[in-house]
């Protein structure tokens, strides 16, 4: 019974980080049918601003307790991320809202491969350490243990993602961001300008992935420039598993996602006598993709998808 | 399109042929006056053709994007590697005991092995994800490749079979007809090398795979593939059997891979999961994008143009650096990455058909008053 509270647990933190990102691809292919292949890189680099940034503020002020820096690290991504996006989405992307539609993806690993490259000579090759910033001692839950950390990454998560969800459904921009999803056209004849709303959509995905990348290495203390691959695959395959270009839809399959895979990787080993072991975790995300995208193809919560790609 | 012009006349066509010939003989041996890395380094463009051939029939023939091609590489590489090492009898002694001599398959059973094996992982991806399209299949297809550079990587225990990520090591070289390729040998009184002869059997399948392509671009099945990456509802309705032309195009495609990787592992005579990572598959990518998606000419100069990238830059960077800042700013592996990621969002920003495309057809029947020429420019992209 522990192991299964605790694997719980464990899969809602992963799954609440996979939320936060899946918000990213999920919003940006609701306006633009558009899978933002960069996103998971756009995290790294918020992630890697992040370190930098706390690292400068702790030898500047080395009496700056560990939230306030965690707090300001986040504040430092934020911009860094929204304006890379904003930069890929100028650069890469709008130039070809109109071409075919394997055009901009092909672009767009272009764009990760450069980002990553860049990462890699700025802050090198290496595995750098993230400090430890909020306190380590451990809460019990039951028989289960959760750390501080892991915590706050579930609070965080749950009040963004509330906050979005009131941001689309109960404000101007929510609506024009609805109306532009729905149909750029008419949307423009409405007097919503498509181009600041596909912009403020993309800064809102950049946002949320600086967030999920400074919780990713605040939990997981280490950071590389080839970090935000895997997660962005996965918060890929939430994304699907909700229903792309579904709000709600991003944040339950995320969560769902994350409760697999750290089931799946708890009881593999029992499972299958110990022939498959917790190594095989990343193959979960994949087998679930698949299986999503054959058996109902618009995802948990979505509605028709299949034929628009 | 020029093939077809040249067949029309034969002798000019054998001419050409002769030429093409000679020109890739005397090669190496050029090559080989600057080093021997250089020789190595054809020998993996070859490689490469061969890799790009393959996907520029799923890609480029029938438009289904697909990223986890290196997949096909790695099963063709891995069966050559279990069936032409001591691997397989050191951790299975039943089989030891069935084969007391070691498995010593030759390549002429390892070859089609490897390119069927990787026919039928083709088939097997591609089956389930038949009706997807565009980016979805894109990443269902990076998720397979991932999920077997996962089982390479993790197949070591219970049972050994692929060493995990240490990889197998002691793969036997090729054995042609009595003759060692991993031996120089002397013929007419010359010393030919050993990189020399992989060098010729490598020219010798790519530019078989050359023709195999182009013979199948302008057969029945080709313009089957081409139809359904225009249209593939009307493709439908042309009486294409849809599924079964693209399961063609995921098994012949894979099978590329498959030699190609047979070839890989031998030519090595070492293979771990590392070399078939998921930036394998978007380097081999990159070269059909930047030579020209579907063109068969086009790719194969993308093809090699990227795989001497590497070889050309090492010789190249660090002294140019050196000479510019006085120290190595940024090395080699880095640069070409950033070549890489510049190429291939350039080329589509700029040239998203190609530095070599194929020649259009049928755009002035696209080209209608109400629907000008951007979309029939975009046709295929």
């Amino acid at each position: 019974m522990d192991t299964l509270l605790q694997q719980l647990l464990n899969g809602l933190v992963l799954g609440s980080l996979y939320a936060l990102i899946a918000l990213g691809y999920t919003m940006v292919y609701g306006v633009l049918n558009l899978i933002n292949f960069a996103h998971g890189d756009v995290l790294m680099v918020g992630a890697l601003a992040a370190l930098s940034a706390i690292g400068y503020l702790h030898g500047a002020w080395p009496g700056l307790p560990g939230w306030s820096l965690l707090i300001l690290g986040i504040l430092a991504a934020i911009p860094v991320c929204v304006a890379l996006s904003l930069l890929i989405e100028r650069i890469a992307y709008r130039p070809l809202r109109h071409a075919p539609r394997l055009a901009p993806l092909i672009t767009a690993i272009g764009v990760s491969i450069l980002i990553q490259t860049f990462a890699m000579l700025v802050w090198g090759r290496n595995y750098l350490t993230f400090p430890q910033l909020l306190p380590e001692a451990p809460m019990h839950i039951g028989g289960a243990t959760l750390t501080v950390t892991k915590a706050v990454v579930i609070v965080l998560a749950a009040l963004i993602m509330a906050g979005l969800l009131w941001l689309v459904n109960r404000t101007r921009l929510g609506r024009a961001m609805r109306a532009t999803a729905e149909n750029p056209r008419v949307a423009s004849l409405m007097g919503v300008s498509p181009d600041s709303v596909i912009a403020v959509t993309f800064a809102i995905g950049a946002a949320l992935a600086a967030v999920a990348g400074v919780m990713i290495e605040s939990t997981y203390s280490v950071a590389h420039f080839y970090m935000g691959f895997i997660p962005g695959l996965k918060a890929f395959t939430a994304a699907v598993l909700g229903g792309i270009g579904n709000i709600a839809g991003a944040m339950v399959g995320g969560i769902v996602l994350g409760l697999i895979e750290s089931l799946g990787a708890g009881y593999i080993g029992d499972l299958t006598g110990g022939v498959f072991g917790s190594n095989y975790q990343d193959v979960f995300a994949f087998i679930v993709l698949c299986g999503v995208l054959i058996l109902r193809p618009s995802g948990l919560l979505g509605e028709r998808v299949a034929d628009r790609a | 399109m020029p093939e077809a012009a040249s067949a029309r006349r034969p002798a000019r066509a054998f001419a050409g042929a002769a030429a093409v010939a000679v020109a890739l003989a005397l090669l190496p041996i050029l090559a080989g006056a600057m080093g021997d890395a250089w020789v190595r380094g054809l020998c993996f463009a070859a490689l490469y053709v061969m890799l790009a051939l393959g996907l520029n029939i799923v890609v480029g023939f029938a438009g289904l994007l697909d990223l986890g091609y290196i997949a096909f590489y790695a099963v063709g590489a891995y069966v050559y590697a279990l069936l032409a090492s001591p691997h397989l009898t050191e951790h299975f002694p039943a089989l030891a005991r069935a084969f007391p001599g070691g498995l010593h398959m030759p390549i002429w059973a390892v070859l089609p092995l490897g390119a069927g094996l990787a026919a039928a992982f083709g088939i097997l991806l591609g089956a389930p994800v038949l009706k997807l399209r565009g980016d979805y299949l894109a990443i269902v297809t990076l998720g397979f490749g991932e999920i077997i550079r996962i089982f390479l990587n993790n197949l070591n225990a219970p049972l050994n079979f692929t060493n995990g990520p240490a990889g197998i090591t002691l793969i036997e070289p090729v054995h042609i007809a009595g003759l060692d390729l991993s031996h120089s040998t002397t013929v007419l009184g010359l010393r030919v090398s050993s990189v020399l002869m992989y060098y010729y059997l490598l020219v010798a399948l790519a530019v078989l795979a050359i023709v195999v392509c182009l013979r199948l671009q302008d057969s029945r099945l080709g313009r089957a593939w081409m139809a359904i990456r225009e249209d593939e509802i009307a493709a439908r309705t042309m009486g294409i059997n849809v599924r079964n032309v693209k399961l063609l195009a995921f098994s012949l495609g894979a099978s590329f891979g498959g030699i190609a990787g047979g070839m890989f592992a031998a030519f090595q005579g070492f293979v771990s999961p590392e070399s078939f990572s998921l930036m394998e598959s978007i380097i081999v990518l990159s070269m059909i994008v930047l030579g020209g998606l579907g063109h068969v000419p086009g790719v194969v100069l993308g093809a090699v143009m990227l795989a001497m990238l590497p070889e050309a830059l090492r010789h190249t960077a660090v002294p140019v650096q050196q000479w510019l800042f006085g120290r190595v700013v940024i090395d080699a592996e880095v640069l070409r990455m950033l070549l890489y990621g510049l190429a291939t969002v350039g080329i589509m920003l700029y040239r998203p058909r190609g530095l070599w495309p194929a020649p259009r057809h049928g755009v002035v029947a696209a080209v209608t008053p109400d629907r000008p020429a951007a979309a029939a420019g975009a046709s295929h992209g």
